[in-house]
């Protein structure tokens, strides 16, 4: 009976050891796939993603029948393959995804300490504004903005920052509060540094980690956002291969049983996201001084 | 010598956001130090040390202002300094020694940065230099092996040699006045004897002028020249600690000194001072002390004493010797 009771608790301790202090095999695995698909989409895509011939169009995948070797994935409405594709769109949602995130978390993180640290008028004009931005629907206000400049990918990204900065700004804000009442920024005032230096030296190093847990958790939601924007054709510009542009053209055939040119990049964008989600959260376990010194 | 410090009628008051509540927490305060003397300045808490502290650095919270009175340091106002010109007094002319050691330090950078921090900040030095430097500083608060403490992140050090690393950051420009609010409080008695023998020995060697904010008159006896006694916001008896602790005027300070414990007296019950401190915010007519005060006469009630000198520097604001 001992001997099953410890066995029980060495599962137990396993299974949050998992979750807290090994690295999250998952979600790991699953971006850095991505990520190499991306990076080397030139050389591992079978076909051009943009080209396709008439001749070969709704082609099933290869397992099903009528399908072959040459489209592993099948190819869709003007006969481009699928995978091509697939192995193109990562590189898109990645590249819009990141620099959304990071453009959101530059102008975000930079406004809130400003607001937290500086306090006064400062605070109310930028704590005003967050609020009046969070009170519009994200993705309305994302289609709005693009409706008016204009589908790129450039565009996208600028969109996505514009509507997501105000989460950091909000996050930092409350942080710097904190923060700005320590001993240690107390010290610096009273050594003579200036208030650039105190926010530089002081307040953004110690915000960081908490702006790095944000951004990873965001990476899904504006991933999710610029397939969203793709599908409603104001995201990235046809005929580049977006997951979100994918599934808006492979709606028409899903009725006439071409499965594959909807499941298939909605598989992906659901594992993009939901990587980047698991990692966030165990990021926000392992970044927290709290708890990472127990 | 020459005075370093004299301040004249200073008073700080917090005013609500309304307007409706003024806490006069200094009150019309005036003292003087020479060049390497210290000071020591006692009361309960609440009673303005803190605030007092940190008017001469004019770094107020907001909501609290200096309303009336002058500083000067080293022959310049300091009240008439932009807030430019105070942040190159701070820190290196007038260091500050904060009252918790654990949080004074940032946890995410080395013990050398944080050493060399106000070298670079003030004397423009290069990090390296100012490393060098800091290595130097650690050896001088008496910290062993400075080469390796300074990779070191403060939450590997103790909370004695962080309190020693935030006094080598207080002395690293070479300041002529050094102030220290409560620098001892949150450390074991035997640490904290080693931190004041330290704090002496800086002292001599670099003519430091210091002001040792405490409620711990044990401390006062052993490290000051000069006490100051503060009630409600004002100094109700100042002079040379000396004659403080041996002829006490003030009823008040009286009390307080009769309120330490000594070793080896016999009959064991100490006497503690009826009642509580008063709200800043309505303090009594008269003198602030007399609803506590054992010995009050009828005017205490009505009028505020003057300061009167009851000694050689010895001054007291009381009408036992009005």
């Amino acid at each position: 009976m001992n001997g099953s009771r410890a066995a029980t608790l060495t599962t137990t301790w396993r299974l949050a050891a998992f979750r807290t202090e090994g690295l999250p095999i998952f979600p790991i695995a699953i971006l850095t796939v991505l990520a190499v698909l991306a990076i080397f989409a030139d050389v591992i895509a079978p076909h051009d993603p943009q080209v396709g011939l008439l001749g070969e169009r709704f082609r099933p995948p290869a397992w099903q029948q009528g399908g072959s070797t040459a489209h592993l994935l099948g190819t869709d409405h003007v006969g481009r393959d699928v995978l091509s594709r697939l192995i193109f769109g990562a590189r898109v949602s990645m590249v819009v995804g990141f620099t959304a995130v990071i453009f959101a978390g530059v102008v975000g993180t930079v406004l809130g300490i400003l607001a937290g640290y500086l306090g006064g008028w400062v605070d109310q004009v930028i704590m005003r504004i967050t609020d009046a931005w969070l009170a519009l629907p994200a993705l309305t206000f994302a289609i709005f903005l693009a409706a008016i400049v204009g589908p790129s990918e450039m565009n996208i990204v600028i969109i996505l920052g514009a509507v997501y900065w105000t989460r950091y700004a909000r996050v930092v804000r409350g942080e710097v509060l904190s923060l700005k009442e320590r001993d240690y920024v107390r010290l610096a005032i009273v050594a003579g540094c200036s208030k650039r230096t105190i926010m530089r030296r002081h307040i953004l190093p110690n915000v960081v980690n908490s702006a790095i847990v944000l951004a990873t958790l965001m990476l899904g939601v504006v991933i999710v956002t610029e397939a969203a924007l793709s599908f409603l054709g104001v995201g990235v510009p046809p005929p580049k291969p977006a997951w979100g542009l994918m599934l808006a053209d492979g709606k028409k055939g899903l009725m006439a049983g071409y499965w594959w040119l909807t499941v298939l990049p909605g598989v992906c964008i659901m594992l993009m996201v939901l990587s980047a989600n698991l990692l966030g959260d165990w990021l926000r376990v392992k970044l927290d001084p709290q708890l990472r010194q127990l | 010598m020459a005075t370093l410090l004299d301040v004249r009628g200073l008073s700080t008051h917090y005013v609500s956001a309304r307007g409706t509540r003024v806490t006069r927490a200094v009150e019309d305060v005036s003292f003087a130090l020479d060049d390497g003397e210290t000071l020591g300045i006692v009361g309960e808490s609440g009673s303005g040390k803190s605030t007092l502290a940190l008017s001469l650095l004019r770094l107020l919270p907001p909501g609290a202002r200096t309303v009336a009175g002058t500083v000067r340091f080293d022959g310049e106002d300091l009240m008439r300094k932009s807030e430019a010109e105070m942040r190159h007094i701070r820190g290196k002319r007038i260091a500050m020694i904060l009252q918790d050691p654990m949080a004074s330090l940032n946890p995410l950078f080395t013990v050398g940065d944080q050493v060399a921090e106000p070298l670079r900040v003030h004397e423009g030095q290069s990090r390296r230099g100012a490393w060098e430097r800091a290595r130097g500083l650690l050896g001088a608060v008496r910290i062993s092996a400075p080469d390796m403490r300074v990779r070191n992140y403060p939450h590997e050090l103790s909370g004695g040699m962080r309190q020693r690393i935030v006094g080598a950051i207080a002395i690293s420009c070479g300041p002529r006045l050094l102030i220290a609010d409560e620098p001892t409080t949150s450390l074991d008695v035997t640490i904290q004897a080693q931190y004041l023998a330290l704090l002496r020995d800086l002292q001599r060697a670099q003519r430091l002028a210091m002001i040792f904010i405490t409620h711990n008159l044990g401390i006062v006896a052993r490290m000051c020249d000069a006490v100051a006694v503060m009630y409600a916001g004002r100094i109700v008896e100042s002079g040379p600690v000396r004659q403080i602790f041996n002829a006490p005027k003030h009823p008040y300070t009286r009390a307080l000194i009769e309120s330490i414990p000594r070793l080896g007296e016999a009959n064991g019950r100490l006497t503690a001072i009826e009642g509580q401190p008063p709200d800043p915010a309505a303090l009594p007519e008269g003198c602030a002390f007399h609803p506590r005060c054992p010995a009050r006469l009828e005017k205490c009630a009505t009028e505020r004493p003057r300061d009167s000198i009851v000694g050689a520097g010895h001054r007291t604001a009381c009408w036992l010797h009005g």
